[in-house]
């Protein structure tokens, strides 16, 4: 973040002596005008008054508050389905833009995934819910089948599509095409000379993987990967269509918080925003600094 | 070599099987209407409804205002940054990603906030002022999918040398922003356009909470009260999709973008 900086104020140095150089920055107000209205001020009354009481005097009460068990509850069930989705999602992800990008399939299946990867990431939200619990509900097809041809009762072995795991599996459905997504471009910058220098020094497959595939790609694979976390995180339609509000996650606590002020205490609704906020930062935060390492090779 | 292709065979008929089951069971859901036989009577009920008409109409046009007011944003940004504010470009693309760190319902939360009647600006007073604010949320959903697509497609040409070309012939800004810069990242915008529509279609955050008809509202209505009709609407939201999805397609489609990823 250094460098930026400092080449910031070189230009601005610079700037009197160059005039066209002076007027370059109007071509990018409106951009910074809008993200302001519609995504920083917002955030920024929110996170103002999670510090604030409901006189305005500055107080960490809020805050403090978080540590109510219900809360606390809520904070840690989000946690574990995103971390579960995002690790799950990526994992798959990652193996299936492999398979159609370099695992030398037939070439018609790539724009066949990419289209349906689109199309299925869309599928997130209540229309992902109702088709889960077809398949997967009490009366869905896979827990009839189960039954009927296996024996098998899956709910009396212990599973709930209103559980961890259900909420893990719904959210694959659209973490794993996500990751598809934005994946197979970044493995598109694996150019093929790479692999033929790589083979021409005497790498063998596990060679080229090693030492050229898995350094280049790490970045970009881990930082996917925090953002499927956040998206996951920050999940409110399925979790909401799936459980209604049986199921006690951080989003949808919000939600009812956003709706009636199930909590009541608005400023405690802020401080469950900025906790949700700095969750996803920190993730972010990681994302950014990997971006930059990923960008180095796959400019 | 062959004896590699095993692992990405497997991966995608795993894949293949998550990602269609599902799919489906809800189909076979969205049938059993009727008991002992198959019907179509879930998807009559659901078509006939007009609320479903009038939902699903909104949501079309909240989207298609979404893609059109994302591309006048964002691609003369990129193209901005890329020629002449390359210095800027850690920044701009820090605040294309905040919209992911940032969860949808804080923001929202954030509008209706910020934004309620007794404010400066009243957007969430009247319904045609709160539709725009919904429209503007969805742009800022759509920021980080629509700069990266637009930012790739960029990429693959020579921003400078077709500026200055086009400035050797007498073209100004604007018409090398339309003639010039746009033709050529038309796939691209096509692709942030495809993401963007599946994410606004079905929207339900937004919606909700700013209390606007939209289609991920009425959906979250009918799942509540209705056993099989959801399914029938899944299945809808899925096959229209879809069909969105291959129509852009078609229309995005280049005789030049075929060879774009292997330069």
């Amino acid at each position: 973040m250094e460098q930026p900086l400092e080449a910031l104020a070189g230009v601005s140095v610079a700037a009197p002596r160059r005039v066209p150089i002076s007027w370059a920055w109007l071509g990018v107000v409106p951009f910074f005008a809008f993200a302001l209205l519609f995504l920083l001020l917002p955030t920024a009354y929110l996170v103002i008054g999670a510090f604030q009481d409901a006189d305005g005097h500055w107080t960490l009460a809020n805050l403090a508050d978080l540590w109510e068990p219900n809360i606390v509850s809520a904070y840690w069930i989000s946690l574990e389905v995103s971390a579960a989705s995002a690790l799950g999602g990526a994992t798959l992800g990652f193996m299936l833009a492999w398979a159609v990008v370099l695992g030398g399939l037939p070439r018609w299946l790539r724009p066949a995934l990419m289209t349906f990867s689109g199309v299925a990431s869309n599928f997130a939200g209540i229309p992902l819910a109702f088709a889960f619990l077809a398949t997967l509900g009490r009366a869905g097809l896979v827990t009839t089948l189960l039954q009927s041809v296996f024996g098998f009762n899956l709910y009396r072995a212990g599973f709930n599509i209103l559980s961890f795991w259900g909420l893990t599996l719904t959210y694959l459905y659209f973490q794993i095409p996500l990751m598809v997504l934005i994946l197979t471009p970044a493995l598109d910058g694996l150019k093929r000379e790479w692999r033929e220098a790589a083979t021409i020094l005497g790498a063998g497959p596990w060679g080229y993987w090693r030492q050229i595939v898995i350094p280049i790609i790490w970045p970009s694979l881990l930082g996917t990967t925090l953002l499927l976390f956040a998206n996951a995180f920050g999940a409110v339609a399925t979790a909401y269509g799936l459980t209604g509000s049986t199921l006690n996650l951080v989003t949808i606590l919000l939600y009812a918080q956003v709706r009636g002020d199930v909590l009541h205490n608005p400023h405690l609704g802020y401080a469950l925003a900025l906790g949700m906020v700095v969750i996803t930062a920190v993730s972010n935060a990681a994302y950014i600094i990997l971006r930059t390492r990923s960008e180095r090779w796959l400019r | 070599m062959k004896r590699n292709r095993l692992g990405p065979w497997l991966a995608l008929a795993l894949g293949a099987a998550y990602f269609l089951v599902p799919l489906i069971a809800t189909l076979e859901f969205s049938l059993r209407i009727r008991r002992g036989t198959y019907s179509l009577d879930a998807y009559a009920n659901v078509l006939s409804d007009p609320s479903f008409q009038q939902t699903f109409l909104f949501s079309t046009v909240a989207a298609v205002a979404t893609i059109v007011a994302g591309t006048v944003l964002v691609v003369p940004t990129a193209y901005w940054i890329r020629l002449r504010l390359p210095r800027m470009r850690p920044y701009v693309e820090f605040i294309t990603l905040l919209p992911l760190v940032i969860p949808a319902i804080v923001l929202v939360f954030g509008y209706l906030k910020l934004y309620n009647s007794s404010s400066i600006l009243p957007m969430t007073g009247a319904a045609w002022t709160t539709n725009i604010l919904l429209v503007c949320g969805y742009v800022t959903l759509a920021l980080p999918y629509m700069y990266r697509a637009v930012d790739t497609g960029l990429r693959a040409i020579d921003v400078r040398s077709l500026t200055e070309a086009a400035e050797c012939l007498g073209a100004g800004r604007v018409t090398i922003m339309t003639q010039v810069i746009f033709p050529n990242v038309r796939v691209a915008v096509m692709s942030g356009a495809f993401l963007t529509f599946a994410i606004v279609i079905g929207e339900f955050t937004f919606a909700s909470l700013l209390d606007r008809p939209a289609f991920g509202p009425y959906l979250q209505l009918v799942g509540a009260n209705r056993a099989y009709e959801p399914s029938a609407l899944a299945i809808i939201a899925f096959v229209v999709t879809w069909a969105c999805m291959g129509l852009i397609q078609v229309f995005a489609r280049d005789p030049r973008s075929a060879s774009l990823p292997t330069p």
